[in-house]
């Protein structure tokens, strides 16, 4: 026969102290796996959103990131005449020949070198429809030739001077913000743009540092590939745009997840130690119940179940402490540099449904293995000595 | 002293949860040593750098070089005793999987600039006299098995085309957060095999008097705000500094999750060592009767404590210790110096001692105000 579980939320009721240090240990531990995992996420998730799949990205022949690379006027006229590339409403082609530099802006509060390394994108008019993400949620976009500029969402608030209406000075320039823009959590959000042809000359002089376009046929991209390799004139590579930002996450994403698999396992193995100290515990002091459930006619198995269950129980609740503690970080805004890139990327902590539940499985797991031993040897009472 | 023995008696009795307990603290402070080295490894950079060099660079952006005349200029500057420049080359060896920093350097005056660098004297004149040569940290010889004469290709990403140089010789750096894994070659072989112009990425200059710095920056700042290439000039200390900055967050969440370990383990330790005194009431009744003052029982049960909190503090450290020396983690170019410094020892230990007095004087405390007659009646 089976020992009901209400007579372990009983017996969890009569330790309540000892019952909530426990529970509350577990939680802790869950809260930082919740909380790590919700930043690795948070990451990987603002570079895997830049860019789509049907775009394309072509950087010069081996440049491995958007800042080492480069591409002569001359050739950005000659990928423009590509017949692979798609054509707006309007007949023209959807291309946007961009710069590509990273300015340093002032942390607020930090002296002068405290800085933050903040993309400074110089695209076509174009980029807004090649980039279909885009949404300007303020103002209105740059006018060609005029000192304007756009300020991705996730700048305002860490910086100074880059709200819609604000003048921010960047390369011996005053540059009016115009307009502020959302692209989907992606890591454009924490970019400037402005317009190439201006930015081209505060900036590095002649030519382009990468070219991006939209795919006639988004099922083309080998043929494209192949096509800009075999063309002797220009020294282009081209990348898929998602797989190449995705790319550029992947080694610090990679970091964040080892990370929080590490801390956490460690700080599990501690809390499962807690959970046995507690379940040896709560065994000898009712040593003589045991003996009494035994004597009743329970099954030393129905025993085993019992006490697994209560430290299951126990981790449960912890598991949701834990949650809780978890859940108020979703949505936080952070940052740090992508050292891939050389450019800090704000993102947001994205605590999911699933990450929630594989923090209460988790939890019920350190409760059962640790509640185990101190229930197998609940289980194994010599009845007569117990009951004594 | 002559308690020692009932104080181990009293560990010994529940073997396994005096051990459990001991690990539970070991590795809470093992992770807290490890998370906490992480930020001040980011911080060493800027508490290692020279007082008596500035350096100067791009205003508008750090990738943007600076004109080859202002070597010059800024030798002429007052309190500037030297002048030198590097470039930063971003190249990628073999596939490329394992970064590593490479600079075109002016040799003499770089190397005279960072004494910091030791290096054979007839490997260094070696590369004073060729063009194509390099030298190399150690850390790159463990990592790629180069020996002095190999030639090494290296693409560049942002001087396309590949690029071979002879190593003429292998530095070791004078601490460790200098790193060990830089890759120097010479700034004229780069210019001369470019073909577009090449110039300085950033200066570095030496000042007479580190008292004078923010006047030598103010100078040199002021005479090039109007030109071509306005300049932002600091002290390495700041530039440092400023890097350690890009890390953004991460120094605040690992601190927060040392925080949360310590916070965990403390809650575990201290239930089982009240759950421990617990089943010990009557024990401590009968104690008392045959004699023990309530000070001496109070003091009995936190050296108990102590010795839990210290056992696991001095494991949880000492392999924190010797984690990135065993496993060579510092090694791999991602944290340069990564080694657990005294102050982090001496944290963990302060760790240790409160939590000592955390979970020991509840219980402790209890003991002794345990009233004999009551506890005595529960006594088999």
């Amino acid at each position: 026969m089976k020992i009901p579980l209400i007579y372990n939320l009983r017996s969890v009721r009569q330790r309540p102290v000892s019952t909530a240090l426990t529970a509350l240990g577990i939680g802790l531990v869950v809260a930082v796996f919740v909380a790590m995992l919700a930043l690795a996420n948070g990451f990987v998730a603002a570079l895997v959103q830049t860019g789509s799949s049907d775009n394309v990205l072509l950087l010069r022949r081996g440049a491995d990131s958007e800042m080492s690379s480069g591409i002569p006027r001359e050739a950005v006229s000659i990928i423009s005449a590509s017949p692979h590339i798609a054509v707006g409403a309007d007949g023209k082609p959807m291309i946007s020949p961009e710069t590509y530099i990273v300015i340093n802006l002032q942390r607020p509060g930090g002296d002068v070198y405290s800085v933050a390394n903040v993309v400074a994108r110089g695209v076509s008019e174009r980029a807004f429809d090649v980039r279909r993400n885009i949404k300007v949620i303020e103002g209105r976009r740059f006018a060609s030739g005029q000192s304007e500029i756009c300020v991705g969402s996730k700048l305002s608030g860490r910086f100074a001077n880059v709200e819609v209406g604000n003048v921010l000075r960047f390369a011996n320039r005053d540059w009016n913000v115009v307009c502020r823009f959302t692209a989907n959590g992606s890591s454009f959000e924490s970019e400037i743009w402005g317009e190439n042809e201006q930015f081209q000359n505060v900036f590095r002089g002649q030519g382009f540092q990468d070219v991006a376009f939209r795919l006639k046929d988004p099922a083309s991209f080998d043929e494209v590939k192949r096509t800009f390799l075999a063309d002797q004139r220009i020294q282009v590579d081209a990348h898929r745009e998602s797989e190449f930002y995705a790319s550029q996450s992947e080694l610090l994403g990679n970091i964040l997840r080892v990370l929080a698999i590490m801390i956490t396992s460690i700080m599990a193995v501690g809390a499962v130690f807690g959970a046995v100290n507690t379940m040896y515990a709560a065994v000898s002091s009712r040593t003589p119940e045991i003996a009494v459930l035994l004597t009743l006619g329970f099954h030393p198995r129905s025993v085993l179940a019992s006490f697994l269950a209560e430290s299951a129980v126990i981790a449960f609740i912890g598991g949701l402490i834990g949650c809780l503690l978890a859940l108020p970080i979703n949505g936080v805004v952070t940052s740090t540099t992508n050292w891939a890139s050389f450019s800090e990327i704000a993102f947001a902590f994205r605590v999911t449904p699933t990450l929630l539940l594989s923090g209460i499985v988790f939890a019920v797991v350190m409760g059962v293995v640790g509640g185990f031993f101190p229930a197998r040897r609940a289980s194994k009472l010599p009845v007569i000595q117990a009951l004594r | 002293m002559k308690f020692l023995p009932l104080v181990i008696a009293n560990l010994m009795r529940h073997k396994l949860r005096t051990i459990l307990t001991i690990c539970s603290v070991a590795l809470a402070l093992f992770l807290f040593a490890s998370l906490r080295t992480v930020t001040t490894t980011l911080a060493s950079g800027s508490e290692v750098s020279s007082a008596q060099r500035v350096i100067v660079q791009n205003s508008t952006a750090f990738v943007i070089p600076l004109p080859m005349s202002y070597a010059n200029r800024l030798s002429s500057v007052p309190h500037v005793q030297s002048v030198t420049w590097a470039n930063w080359f971003g190249g990628k060896y073999g596939d490329g999987k394992k970064f590593f920093a490479q600079f075109a350097v002016d040799p003499k005056t770089y190397l005279g600039m960072y004494p910091e660098y030791s290096i054979p004297e007839d490997q260094k004149q070696a590369f004073f006299k060729e063009r194509s040569s390099a030298i190399v940290g150690e850390g790159l010889v463990r990592a790629f098995g180069w020996k002095v004469g190999d030639n090494v290709t290296i693409q560049g990403t942002i001087f396309p085309g590949d690029w071979t140089f002879t190593i003429r010789g292998i530095y070791h750096p004078a601490m460790k957060e200098y790193g060990d894994d830089a890759f120097m070659f010479h700034y004229d072989y780069l210019y001369e095999k470019y073909p577009d112009r090449v110039t300085p990425g950033w200066y570095i200059l030496k000042i007479d008097d580190p008292a004078a710095a923010p006047v030598v920056m103010k100078t040199i700042d002021d005479q090039f705000r109007n030109s071509n290439a306005p300049t932002k000039t600091g002290t390495e200390k700041a530039f440092a500094a400023g890097f350690a900055s890009m890390w953004g967050n991460v120094k605040l969440l690992m601190s927060t999750i040392g925080m949360a370990v310590v916070f965990a383990i403390l809650l575990v330790t201290a239930n089982a060592m009240m759950m421990n005194q617990r089943e010990r009431t009557s024990e401590v009744a009968v104690m008392k009767t045959v004699g023990f003052s309530d000070r001496r029982v109070f003091g009995l049960i936190i050296i108990e404590a102590a010795v839990i909190s210290l056992t696991g503090a001095f494991l949880g450290l000492g392999a924190a210790t010797l984690l990135p020396i065993v496993t060579g983690f510092g090694e791999g170019g991602f944290l340069p110096g990564f080694h657990v410094t005294g102050g982090t020892l001496a944290v963990g230990a302060t760790v240790a001692l409160l939590l000592t007095v955390a979970s020991g004087i509840f219980p402790a405390w209890q003991a002794a105000k345990l009233p004999v007659v009551q506890a005595l009646r529960r006594v088999e």
